[in-house]
């Protein structure tokens, strides 16, 4: 009865093992390759152009929501004055949309410049499909179905990392911005790496 | 002895999605008999073992229908055709490595660590410096075989293996542990993994500056001296000189604790046992308590029938069979594949008489209840409980499972006297879809996951010397009616996806304070959970608690026992007595869901000579 005894005796197949790099793997698990656009109305691809070789800092929002999206980008706002030039040289932003269809380009534009966001932090809106996959893929999700689906409760979790050294957390976008650089600092280039 | 408060959730359409996946994976019925997921007779024996994964059952799905970020697999692995290893012993050294130890940072030299020894200067009588006995410890990377079925796996360990060598520590000896990062450059690190590290001794009775503090980490080249003082509480206030022999502790572990990154590096690998040992429990069974454990001639030669037990689960991606971590998951990560010691569903080997075994739920997500079945009838075989937490009860228990939630411990005996020839299975019988916790069922015998095959020998080679556990009698519980100094309440919530204490967040840089207690005071502390369908293992460092109450009446009788996790169900309430004493400095207390402690649900607080008495700090 043991299913396990029937285990002991043939040896399994001898398998061979993928060999793709880690950085790839990482790539095509949570970077689907869509093309976004920002408040410019410029095309970006996710990968390509937004997190290959970068650091980066990452938050969903949407521009008519008067929950936490204002403190929230307030508080990323502080958190780019604090990183300074860095940020569009090899720290990035970007805040994704979670209402696509009313989020256009212009809407955009004037979201960034009322909150006085600098240059290097895109605001990026596309086609519904392609927003909700880079959710889901990027993990800006709740286990609880009714929260997911309610916008109003959108996790203000901040994702940052460095993509070529393969270091990822996240943590509050609500959390002091000395406290949310520190933590964005944690990935950042060590001693000797490349910087951008 | 069920303890979990369950939400209620049909395990039938759990049971349906399973058969689904299975076809979906198009396993053949030779193939799922010979990996172990239905017994000849048809039926499904590891119900969870294809699915239960990540957290990703409910957010995986991407907008195509596919199974998105969590909707891994591991690759088959065959059950029970590789012995179980038990983690070396480790040696003391006769000099460390480097520069002689300081009790003042050596910056200059090399050290990590930001504040003196406090032991050395406030109870140099005690303390003489340095301690005689020294050990070493290296973190690096290395290379291990956790199932013939996968290929080699690049983890990070202490000396390079997982589970670490295991610390043997006697009470009265105090010791100092010079731990090295030499872990590589993060483009190095697999995937996953940060190569700075804090080493967390769990549940030490120590100095801030040797805590492994989440924010004391240390980066690639450095080293950090631990003392470890081997003291029982109390020595430097209620009990002195020596301390209390009623908090002594027994079953510890040590694991990274980096802040933001130690699911990340714990999952690597880097965790470990210490074992301490005193004059009562005395790793020999024919003397003090006369629990099973037979020594050598040297202390530090492996204790016989005292072994330990590292549970942990594990994703493997299936294209290239390496351990796969989700970094993008916040609710919790689960695994389809079960280790002890490091090895997926091993074997262990015993003589038909009693063993103690020391089980630490090593995370990084999953709520276990391990019983002990006998496959053959589908029963389950009662045991021993004997320690919680590391911490000896007053007597052992007898129950027929144990349920610990991450980083809880759980000390006990088995007799297999009466199973010589025959083969007994720890069973984990919990079921938990998702990284919230739980789901409420515990599945029939034979149809949880399979942890391990115990294979009875047909006879001893070494006398069982110990005692029948019904007449052990352990130590007297410290007393838990003193009156508190002050009674604080934290209120564990969840907000826009973020973890909240008392309604406030966690810094990254551990910088702000949240309580002073004031040393060598009594404080009751109450634990709200709040947070709807999430539970959470709550660890408090360096003293360890009582519970006075849980949702308002006396805790079950397993829980009668010193602790330093309280896990926290749906909407429970837990009410803790503490006796803060002998040491000063920083501690947090955070959710030992170490998915949900990298992000933030953690506080600092510190111990002083004033104290405060904010009760909702």
């Amino acid at each position: 009865m043991p299913t396990s005894n029937s285990a002991n005796s043939a040896p399994a197949a001898k398998k061979s093992w993928g060999t793709s790099a880690v950085r790839e793997v990482i790539r095509k698990r949570y970077f689907p390759d869509v093309t976004l656009t920002t408040q410019q109305g410029k095309q970006v691809r996710l990968y390509d152009d937004l997190i290959k070789d970068k650091i980066v800092v990452m938050n969903f929002f949407y521009a008519t929501c008067e929950g936490i999206c204002v403190p929230l980008t307030s508080n990323l706002v502080k958190v780019q004055a604090l990183l300074k030039a860095r940020v569009g040289k090899d720290i990035f932003m970007y805040s994704f949309s979670l209402k696509p269809a009313l989020d256009t380009p212009e809407v955009l534009h004037d979201y960034a410049r009322r909150f006085h966001a600098g240059p290097g932090w895109l605001f990026l809106t596309g086609a519904a499909d392609d927003m909700e996959l880079v959710r889901r893929r990027l993990g800006f999700v709740d286990p609880d179905p009714a929260i997911d689906a309610d916008k109003t409760s959108h996790t203000g979790m901040v994702r940052y990392g460095n993509e070529p050294l393969q270091l990822w957390s996240a943590c509050p976008g609500m959390s002091r911005p000395d406290s949310l650089v520190k933590s964005i600092l944690a990935v950042d280039w060590k001693g000797g790496q490349r910087r951008g | 002895m069920r303890i979990i408060r369950y939400r209620e959730k049909s395990s039938l359409a759990n049971a349906r999605k399973n058969r689904l996946e299975i076809i979906a994976a198009g396993l053949s019925r030779r193939e799922l008999i010979k990996y172990g997921l239905i017994s000849s007779s048809g039926y499904l024996i590891f119900k969870n073992g294809l699915s239960q994964y990540a957290s990703g059952v409910a957010w995986g799905k991407d907008a195509s229908g596919g199974t998105g970020t969590t909707g891994l697999t591991s690759p088959p692995t065959r059950a029970f055709i590789e012995a179980m290893p038990i983690p070396p012993v480790r040696r003391p050294v006769a000099a460390v490595a480097g520069p002689a130890p300081t009790i003042n940072p050596n910056t200059s030299g090399g050290e990590g660590r930001t504040r003196p020894h406090q032991a050395f200067t406030k109870y140099p009588s005690k303390f003489p410096f340095a301690p005689a006995i020294k050990f070493e410890t290296h973190q690096r990377p290395g290379q291990m075989m956790m199932s013939p079925d996968l290929p080699l796996q690049t983890i990070w360990g202490h000396d390079g293996i997982w589970p670490a060598p295991t610390y043997y520590a006697a009470y009265g000896q105090q010791i100092l542990v010079r731990n090295f990062n030499d872990l590589p450059d993060p483009s190095q690190n697999g995937g996953f993994g940060i190569p700075e590290v804090s080493t967390h001794l769990h549940n030490l009775h120590s100095p801030s500056e040797s805590d492994g503090f989440p924010c004391d980490f240390f980066g690639r080249g450095k080293f950090y001296d631990h003392h470890y003082t081997n003291v029982l509480a109390g020595f430097a206030s209620t009990h002195p000189p020596d301390g209390d022999l009623n908090e002594a502790l027994g079953t510890l572990w040590y694991h990274d604790h980096r802040v933001d990154f130690t699911a990340q590096n714990v999952y690597k690998g880097l965790a470990g046992f210490y074992l301490l040992y005193n004059q009562s429990d005395t790793g020999d069974e024919q003397t003090g308590f006369r629990i099973p454990g037979v020594g050598g001639s040297s202390f530090y030669d492996p204790v016989q029938f005292d072994v330990p037990m590292m549970l942990a689960d594990r994703v493997f991606d299936p294209g290239t069979g390496q351990l796969f971590f989700d970094l993008f998951n916040l609710d919790g990560i689960l695994g389809d594949k079960f280790l002890v010691n490091g090895k997926v569903q091993p074997f262990f080997e015993v003589e038909p008489r009693r063993y103690r075994f020391r089980l630490v739920n090593s995370g990084p997500s999953r709520w276990y209840e391990v019983f002990l079945t006998d496959q053959g009838s589908n029963t389950q075989v009662p045991f021993w409980l004997i320690a919680n937490d590391g911490n000896l009860l007053p007597a052992p228990l007898r129950v027929t499972s144990v349920a610990a939630a991450v980083a809880e411990r759980r000390d006990i005996i088995i007799d297999f006297r009466q199973w010589a020839g025959k083969t007994l299975y720890l069973e984990n019988r919990l079921e938990q879809t998702d990284g919230r916790g739980p789901t409420g069922n515990t599945l029939p015998a034979g149809a949880g996951n399979f942890l391990l095959q115990f294979r009875v020998k047909a006879k001893v080679s070494t006398a069982d010397n110990s005692l029948d556990p019904s007449q052990m009698r352990f130590y007297s519980l410290p007393d838990k009616t003193a009156p508190a100094r002050v009674t604080r309440t934290f209120h564990f919530e969840r907000g826009n996806g973020q973890w909240q204490i008392n309604g406030r967040l966690m810094d990254a840089d551990c910088s702000t304070v949240r309580l002073r207690v004031k040393q060598n005071s009594v404080e009751n502390w109450v634990l709200q959970n709040n947070s709807g369908g999430w539970m959470h293992p709550i660890h408090i460092h360096v003293e360890e608690f009582q519970i006075l109450s849980r949702n308002g009446v006396a805790p079950s009788p397993f829980e009668v026992s010193r602790k330093d996790v309280a896990p926290l169900h749906h909407n429970e309430n837990v009410r803790l007595f503490f006796r803060f004493r002998d040491w000063e400095g920083r501690y947090p207390l955070h959710c030992h869901n170490v998915v949900h402690e990298d992000h933030a649900m953690m506080l600092r607080w510190d111990i002083d000579q004033t104290g405060d008495t904010n009760a909702t700090p």
